[in-house]
């Protein structure tokens, strides 16, 4: 199967600024494809790119196997749904929807009766013929999706469309999405810098920082596997410590950490005894105990404990420099009470930590 | 806290504010008045008439007034439709053209003639028709007025076009939209407000041009402007006032529009985000 997009050796310099550079993978056809990273790190601009609102500085742009980084925006047959939807203020819904269609000389009954068919989707029909300014933010963000959606397009950008929203509607609108995509077959290719609507919405995820691709993979590829100290810390919330290799066993190495204590974790890649890098462990996986726990386990004194709801978040120290977070479910627990001050045990959850080489 | 800033606490500030005031407004008034005066005489009050209205439409003067009246409008509407489009033209290049060399300078070059004393464009308008032998009549005075019109219709059309975010053009031609269907369906609607208001201003500009018209308008072609200044050459006779008032009163009217398609725009800002 030709992918839907395949970007090789991609680069883009603003001056002397680099914007992108090296980007190479393919997003499959049907696929629902999450670009994420901090601000700044060049996802909204690659999305620009495959758009054609910017031009490659270096690199190919395939569109289902056909070159498209020369051809200007409105040749090619992608559409953009805007971070501030830019609907166009002078014409009302109906004709905002079918502006795609006009241009590319539908006629005026084969225009009337996609856009009935696009207003209906995303449930607007007593809107029509009102004004984008007349709208709340979440009716204009379907108004957007109906129009980039209207001229079938091969592939939709989205370009952070769910970032004006409140709370409320961002939820909401992240499964009618879901739900878009699957019904239409459309490939997806999402803009977010929020690691939530990342996992929760997407297929495959490819994380950005600094113009570089850090990691591309499934939600839980990425958050269980993190390639990378900044994947790992980008997302969610990890433990970061550092370590060196000690044994040896397959992918599951034991390491050293700093304050004398020992770990096994499971490495990316095959690793040597003496290795340098970091174990990353997520706070959930960990659990603080009063008495030795069965299996591997740190020790430590508790710091502070944060009460979050479902959740208490305690911080233990292992030693001066080191401490570590730790999360767990209230009322899950035997409910001994822990205080401040007190030695404690951590235990890791079996194959939780990840050795990760920096 | 210290009391805000207020310019009505400033001693002297309402002797100055009405001395201004009267200054400016009382001779306007003062025409006004004495244009339904019934008398032949300017200075002497003698009831109140329309009859030199009349006779600016059927006196012995009226042929000159019309022909001025149809040659200053004819100029002014093609004056302001060319310079408004060349300077709708001018502010996309100047804002939606990105860096470019000269950008500075081109940008000076444009808003100059407002900064340069009309009588030095005259002369040198009037010198330059004559040495490339170009005939002074209608049509080197419409030549002359689209020109200095330019930055008056520029001024506004671009303040409106820096208002407007990138993306609804890059929206429409991401929905298949030519560069040229993108300013037709998209950017020129927007731009609306600005264009008309460009659009007016060069208009009343034009219209109400003295200098450089005076200067080129060769033999026998008048304006309505070079025609009154004629006419009071022989004496003022009230017919100038009742002429004068309606002139005015187009003005006001033309301004009045251009003020609330203003509004309008402002109640429909160029939308942000």
């Amino acid at each position: 199967m030709t992918p839907a997009i395949s970007l090789s050796q991609v680069r883009k310099d603003f001056g002397k600024f680099i914007a992108l550079s090296d980007v190479t993978f393919d997003i499959s056809d049907n696929e629902f494809f999450t670009l994420l990273g901090p601000s700044g790190c060049g996802k909204t601009t690659l999305l620009r790119l495959i758009a054609g609102f910017e031009d490659t500085s270096a690199g190919t742009i395939h569109l289902y196997g056909e070159e498209i980084e020369n051809l200007p925006p409105d040749k090619r047959p992608v559409n953009t749904v805007f971070q501030n939807y830019a609907l166009f203020p002078h014409m009302n819904v109906a004709q905002n929807i079918g502006f795609a269609l006009k241009m590319l000389g539908w006629s005026t009954d084969e225009i009337t009766s996609r856009v009935d068919e696009m207003i209906d989707m995303v449930r607007l029909g007593e809107f029509a013929h009102r004004k984008p300014s007349q709208l709340s933010g979440g009716q204009q963000q379907r108004v957007a999706l109906a129009r980039a959606m209207a001229p079938r397009p091969k592939v939709l950008l989205l370009d952070e469309p769910l970032s004006a929203l409140d709370l409320k509607l961002r939820q909401q609108m992240r499964g009618e999405l879901k739900t878009l995509q699957r019904e239409t077959g459309i490939t997806f290719i999402f803009v977010t810098h929020d690691q939530e609507e990342a996992l929760s919405m997407s297929d495959r995820i490819a994380v950005m920082s600094a113009g570089k691709l850090q990691q591309i993979g499934s939600p839980n590829e990425i958050y269980e596997f993190p390639a990378n100290r900044f994947v790992a810390d980008f997302i969610g919330e990890t433990n970061l410590i550092d370590a060196s290799v000690t044994q040896v066993s397959g992918r599951r190495v034991t390491c050293k950490l700093a304050d004398g204590e020992t770990i096994t974790a499971l490495a990316h890649q095959d690793l040597q005894i003496g290795a340098a890098g970091i174990v990353s462990v997520r706070p959930e996986s960990l659990s603080v105990t009063p008495t030795a726990p069965m299996g591997q386990s740190l020790t430590g004194t508790l710091g502070d404990a944060v009460y979050l709801g479902t959740d208490t978040q305690f911080t233990v120290h292992l030693d001066q420099s080191l401490e570590l977070k730790v999360r767990m479910q209230n009322g899950v627990t035997d409910g001994a009470k822990l205080t401040a001050g007190d030695p404690v045990f951590v235990s890791i959850a079996d194959g939780a930590a990840r050795f990760l080489v920096d | 806290m210290t009391r805000p800033f207020d310019i009505r606490h400033y001693r002297g500030f309402f002797a100055v504010t009405c001395a201004c005031l009267v200054i400016l407004y009382a001779p306007l008034i003062i025409v006004m008045i004495y244009s339904f005066n019934d008398s032949a005489s300017i200075t002497n009050w003698g009831g109140v008439s329309l009859r030199w209205y009349v006779d600016v439409f059927t006196g012995p003067d009226s042929e000159k007034f019309k022909l001025a009246a149809w040659n200053s409008l004819s100029i002014a509407v093609m004056a302001a439709t060319v310079s408004t489009t060349i300077a709708t033209a001018a502010a996309i290049g100047m804002i939606r053209g990105g860096q470019f060399k000269g950008k500075s300078a081109s940008f000076a070059l444009i808003s100059l003639p407002i900064m340069v004393p009309e009588i030095v464009t005259a002369v040198a308008t009037l010198i330059f028709f004559s040495t490339i032998g170009f005939k002074l009549g209608t049509l080197s005075i419409l030549v002359a007025h689209i020109v200095f019109c330019i930055p008056f219709a520029y001024l506004p059309i671009s303040a409106r076009l820096q208002g407007i975010e990138a993306s609804f053009e890059e929206a429409a031609q991401d929905l298949y939209a030519s560069r040229w269907a993108t300013f037709r369906y998209v950017l020129m609607p927007i731009m609306g407000p600005g264009i008309l208001s460009g659009f007016l201003l060069a208009f009343i500009i034009s219209l109400d041009d003295f200098i450089i018209t005076n200067f080129i308008k060769g033999a026998g072609v008048e304006t309505l402007p070079t025609a009154i200044f004629g006419s009071v050459k022989q004496g003022i006779k009230p017919n100038i006032m009742a002429l004068s008032t309606l002139l005015l009163m187009f003005s006001i009217c033309l301004v009045t529009l251009s003020y609330f398609i203003g509004k309008r725009g402002e109640a429909n800002p160029p939308p942000q985000t």
